[in-house]
């Protein structure tokens, strides 16, 4: 497995945070895979990208493993860990404009890596910073070579941005939220470039993981091949990503997917009550149980635990949800 | 009903500013570089020439600002004059910048106790009135323009390091940094090839301030007899070598050496500030 995340627990001092970051968090990405992990702002998404690379809030507590290739990125020594960063694995962020040193040429975001992580003489770099450039589809990149971030527009500086994350052949792609900044339409296009690229990879016979990080459920199902679910530091479902959209689990997916509204749809929209849990917030039984139209009494002691479900009952593969109530959930669904 | 033409309602002064002070402090300061680089050639004496006939004179065409009490002539010696009275201040900004910028950047960077300690050390060098420190090195190591110039450097650090260490905490949080840090660049690397950097626009502009203040702290040196020594010329010294004269009735070799502090400083600040507005985004 290229990535392996097994229990991974992340606590802050006490005075910090009163519940844990990180709550067993188990996921996996496969070589040639699209994986999605949806949750609201402060589920934990973005902790467990930056735990892939090692970069972990300051004074946390860890517990588990995060595997990359079978190595332990959380036992990695500083050395190893930036040869780890700057090879195995890369990230495309949110905003690229702020991503990028607004000092510098485009060029040098892109010679950089490849004179520092892959030892190649300046010219060559460059000629290969040419090369990444047009593969990402920015037209005329010679010139763009020159230009510096404030003259392209968001959706460009994106491709570039996927272009250097590209540039040092990492086997595993994290993309943060990477098209939530753009237009619809250059969203589009950016999914589709990261699909491209995707394939090709896998042509090549290399495959390019992906862990594609959003706050959209429906692009996320519609995008991936398996989609997480996390809820307050904890991953609450588990499924391919038809069986999803088809069938949700956990009622909180199936709140999320309640309120995002879809043309010709008939239904209403039913927005989840309450609000996202801070990090103040403790829980002593299930997290989601005060915001959750299922739960009863027994919910709020019920600590949650990874149930998994079989692919009889609509889903391709099956899944898992942390749901104690989640028969009735599936019985009630079918 | 009135006509009115495009542009007519843009206040004229906002386009016809200028930073009238700026461009003055500028070019006198672009004068006073060229006088010491060309002080040969403009002096019309030799600095050390001596002329006991003409001691004290006043203004006349053959001295025109002058002469002190051995009868040198006095715009001769303050062209010499602004060759160490520039030159020192540069020196010493030089090592209170590569110091200060360090410790700062280093204190930024690392956080923690390394913060804690250096921002202590910067904090007990603060509590001593510079200039006492100053003496307190020359009174170890004897006195001399090095001895001054490398005790003012020491002195001046502090001040530089924790403005840099303000700048870079807020340049570090940025995510172009965070950027750089996953994409596995080392620590040293970002800061020395990218924060760094990207704080020098402030940085000059503090530097510059900076240089008018070490300029008149280094006269002020000369001046109480700590610094530049008998033979050599400086502007601190003058005034020092001119104050008896005041008495006897000449005002020109402390004024004139005076002025030249004043008006330099003076400069340097208004150029300084102008420079951190324009380089720092107005901080």
């Amino acid at each position: 497995m290229l990535l392996d995340i097994e229990n991974l627990t992340l606590r802050l001092p006490s005075g910090a945070a009163a519940r844990p970051l990180l709550a067993e968090v188990s996921l996996t990405v496969g070589r040639g895979e699209v994986v999605g992990l949806v949750g609201e702002s402060g589920s934990g998404k973005s902790t467990t990208a930056r735990a892939v690379l090692g970069m972990l809030p300051e004074g946390a507590s860890v517990s588990g493993a995060v595997r990359v290739d079978g190595e332990d990125v959380l036992a990695m020594e500083p050395g190893r860990l930036r040869a780890h960063r700057s090879r195995t694995v890369s990230m495309v962020f949110q905003d690229p404009r702020s991503a990028m040193n607004p000092v510098r040429r485009i060029g040098d975001f892109l010679t950089e890596p490849l004179v520092r992580v892959r030892g190649l003489p300046k010219r060559a770099a460059a000629a290969k910073a040419v090369e990444l450039l047009a593969a990402v589809g920015l037209p005329d990149p010679e010139r763009r070579m020159r230009q510096r971030p404030h003259e392209l527009s968001g959706g460009m500086l994106q491709r570039v941005v996927i272009a250097a994350a590209l540039a040092t052949d990492p086997g595993l792609l994290l993309a943060d939220e990477a098209t939530s900044a753009l237009d619809a339409t250059t969203q589009a296009e950016v999914l589709a470039l990261l699909r491209g690229i995707q394939e090709e990879r896998r042509q090549a016979g290399s495959g390019l993981g992906t862990l594609f990080i959003t706050h959209d459920l429906p692009l996320a199902a519609a995008y991936c091949d398996r989609v997480y679910v996390m809820y307050a530091g904890r991953v609450v479902e588990h499924q391919p990503a038809r069986g999803l959209f088809a069938d949700p689990r956990h009622p909180y997916t199936r709140g999320l997917l309640d309120c995002s509204p879809a043309l010709g749809d008939e239904r209403e929209l039913r927005p989840i009550p309450g609000r996202p849990p801070s990090l103040s917030d403790t829980f002593t039984g299930c997290p989601f149980a005060p915001r959750c139209p299922r739960a009863e009494a027994e919910c709020e002691s019920w600590t949650p635990v990874t149930v998994p479900f079989g692919g009889d009952s609509g889903s391709a593969d099956g899944g898992s949800a942390a749901c104690r109530r989640l028969e009735l959930v599936a019985r009630s669904s079918s | 009903m009135t006509t009115l033409t495009a542009g007519a309602l843009l206040p004229v002064k906002v386009r016809a500013r200028r930073p009238v002070p700026v461009m003055v402090a500028g070019g006198f300061l672009a004068l006073v570089v060229v006088a010491a680089v060309f002080a040969p050639l403009l002096a019309p004496y030799a600095p050390d020439a001596v002329d006991l006939s003409a001691s004290l004179a006043g203004t006349s065409p053959e001295h025109l600002l002058g002469t002190d009490a051995s009868g040198q002539d006095l715009l001769s010696r303050v062209l010499y004059g602004a060759r160490s009275s520039l030159l020192a201040p540069l020196a010493l900004l030089a090592l209170a910048a590569l110091l200060g910028i360090t410790m700062g950047t280093v204190a930024a960077w690392y956080g923690g106790w390394v913060d804690t300690l250096l921002s202590r050390v910067t904090d007990v060098m603060y509590a001593f009135p510079g200039l006492l420190f100053v003496v307190l090195v020359i009174a170890v190591f004897g006195d001399g323009l090095t001895t001054s110039v490398v005790a003012m450097g020491l002195a001046y650090a502090p001040t530089i390091a924790r403005y840099t260490r303000s700048l870079a905490l807020s340049e570090r949080s940025k995510p172009y940094i965070d950027a750089y840090r996953v994409q596995g660049m080392g620590g040293a690397r970002i800061c020395v090839r990218h924060l760094v950097p990207n704080l020098s626009g402030a940085l000059v502009g503090y530097l510059v301030v900076l240089f008018g203040e070490g300029l008149m702290s280094l006269a002020t040196l000369s001046y109480l007899g700590f610094g530049a020594g008998s033979p050599s010329i400086d502007w601190g010294l003058m005034v020092q070598e001119g104050q008896d004269a005041v008495v006897q009735g000449a005002l020109l070799p402390a004024l004139v050496p005076g002025t030249a502090i004043a008006a330099v400083v003076v400069a340097f600040n208004i150029v300084g500030v102008w420079v951190s507005d324009r380089l720092g985004q107005g901080r």
